[in-house]
């Protein structure tokens, strides 16, 4: 069933843009990441212009973190507290960021940048996280017998302002959560996504958060940040397509409950690594893309029209 | 007075290029293009007769059909390897392409066309693009990438051959209007073709309008944009909940 999108101008088919809602909502729920970074590149490969894309992405992720978080709420698994102090830092981040994203846009070559710092840092990311939950589940799987590594002090638990996060099990200062969302709300500007795919593991690895809490929390601060996102590129580019974003979010709000019960059955090294492998798969797409010579040298770009 | 306005137009008649007399009066099966949610294209029906008062002349009858979107601004940008990454270098910077453009002849055009009309009347697809002002220094290659891009997406069409003609007199064409298509006003222009010159044209206009919720949702997200963004999110958080709740009493 073909339906036309009046911002995007473009007729897509109603059940495809479902399927693909669904399935970034699926992903959404189990890992706690927004999937703008997949959304996107789907629906610019339908023939949705990349500006509608982004903006109606960032709507559709708004519905399907609100879907997950209120799965999660259910189960515990979101640490407000912990959730908004990230936030904080993460408005103040995205604020710096999108500032110096337009130092660099005028300078040229911004695409180029991005798409750099998206390889480099997905990748090393990537890595990581694969090498950690591997490691963790062979020694799962060769003896049990061995302590939780967990709740080691080290110069984090020195710093000053100590806060209690009591759903994550953590007696720590304000100043690494802050800072963390500030890092990744300056990446996430720059780079032009939500930052879940950066937050998780900073979550996981910085803070030392239990991993059934971080998807619930990353996802709780995700619907504020791309709220955000979404305002801005319906009142600045008028590129939020309310047609297509439904359709997205239809699927997506579904998907993302899926995802979420998809997401508790498994066992904490297990999403940890499954993210990993998905992480490296988007680094993987992007670095192909740079170094792989296109079918089509040559693109077109037209202004929107206000 | 009146005497020097007869003596105006008899002057005026013979400057008609080649005057055998013919004209070309031509309809279209419609002059307005609805958009609405389930809009997947339309079909234009370009038809129409040549009047003349004189006997058929020697050379070859030719029309051609031409049916032009809004015209816009865009850059067309190409990659070039730089060490091992492929950016984009060079663009160009395209003033004037049309959203849409058809060109329905009834032979292949540069047959019926000479280079001096195509380029008065800018009837063939690259003379409907005005590319000034570039940034690249090698400009057709970027211009044919645009025809090749859009032709692909079946926003250009070149269609030899399409317009049929019965017993020197009646013509007739169909042109598909594509599912992307953007609002505005498209120009249909007819023309009667002898000798690869243009003996007479004729002008109408196609108003391809959104309607319906797709026209609602259109002028809501540009004349009150703030209203619209918090609509969008008021959707996504009801669904979101609308989902969990579903989810919730469907366990039970």
């Amino acid at each position: 069933m073909q339906i036309y999108l009046p911002i995007a101008e473009v007729s897509a088919n109603a059940f495809l843009l479902f399927g693909v809602g669904g399935m970034v909502g699926l992903l959404s729920g189990m890992f706690g990441v927004g999937g703008g970074f997949l959304i996107t590149p789907l629906l610019f490969f339908i023939g949705i212009p990349p500006a509608v894309a982004v903006a109606t992405g960032a709507n559709q992720v708004v519905a399907s973190s609100v879907s997950g978080v209120l799965a999660h709420l259910r189960r515990r698994t979101v640490d407000f507290r912990m959730g908004s102090v990230l936030l904080g830092g993460g408005l103040l981040g995205s604020a710096l960021g999108i500032w110096v994203f337009n130092i660099l846009s005028s300078a040229g070559q911004i695409d180029l940048f991005v798409q750099l710092s998206y390889v480099l840092f997905l990748g090393l990311i990537g890595a990581m996280m694969f090498q950690e939950s591997l490691r963790a589940m062979l020694r799962n799987r060769s003896a049990a017998t061995r302590p939780p590594r967990r709740n080691q002090h080290n110069w984090i638990h020195r710093l000053p302002m100590k806060v209690k996060f009591r759903t994550s099990g953590l007696y720590i200062s304000v100043i690494p959560p802050v800072l963390v969302g500030l890092a990744v709300g300056f990446l996430a500007a720059i780079m032009g996504v939500g930052g879940g795919f950066i937050m998780v593991p900073a979550m996981i690895y910085l803070l030392g958060m239990p991993t059934k809490v971080v998807v619930g929390t990353s996802l709780f601060q995700i619907i504020f940040v791309t709220a955000f996102t979404t305002l801005m590129h319906a009142t600045t580019n008028y590129s939020v397509d309310l047609m297509l974003a439904t359709l997205l979010i239809l699927g997506g709000v579904l998907g993302a409950q899926f995802g979420t019960r998809l997401g508790l059955k498994l066992r904490a090294e297990q999403l940890r690594i499954l993210l990993a492998i998905m992480v490296l798969l988007v680094a993987g797409k992007i670095a192909y893309d740079l170094l792989v010579r296109p079918d089509e040298l040559y693109s077109i770009t037209v202004p929107r029209r206000h | 007075m009146r005497w020097w306005a007869i003596l105006l137009i008899l002057l005026a008649l013979p400057l008609r290029a080649q005057d055998t007399g013919e004209r070309v009066v031509a309809a279209l099966s419609q002059n307005n293009v609805a958009i609405n949610a389930t809009f997947v294209g339309s079909e234009i029906l370009v038809f129409g007769a040549i009047r003349r008062e004189a006997p058929v002349p020697p050379d070859e009858l030719g029309v051609i059909v031409t049916i032009q979107g809004p015209s816009g601004p865009l850059t067309v940008h190409r990659r070039e390897r730089v060490a091992g990454i492929w950016v984009n270098t060079d663009w160009l910077e395209v003033h004037e392409a049309p959203s849409f453009y058809a060109v329905a002849t009834t032979a292949p055009l540069e047959s019926i066309l000479t280079e001096e009309e195509d380029q008065q009347h800018a009837i063939s697809v690259p003379r409907a693009i005005r590319a000034s002002g570039t940034a690249a220094e090698d400009v057709p290659a970027f211009t044919e990438a645009l025809i090749r891009i859009r032709a692909d997406q079946g926003l250009y069409q070149q269609l030899d051959g399409a317009v049929s003609v019965d017993h020197d007199t009646l013509f007739r064409t169909r042109i598909t209007l594509p599912s992307n298509l953007t609002e505005g006003t498209y120009l249909t222009r007819i023309f009667l073709m002898r000798g690869g010159e243009v003996i007479d044209v004729e002008e109408a206009a196609i108003h391809v309008q959104k309607v319906g919720l797709e026209r609602l949702l259109f002028v809501m997200a540009h004349d009150r944009p703030l209203l619209y963004g918090l609509l969008a999110l008021v959707v996504a958080v009801a669904a979101g909940w609308g989902a969990s709740a579903l989810f919730r009493f469907a366990r039970g």
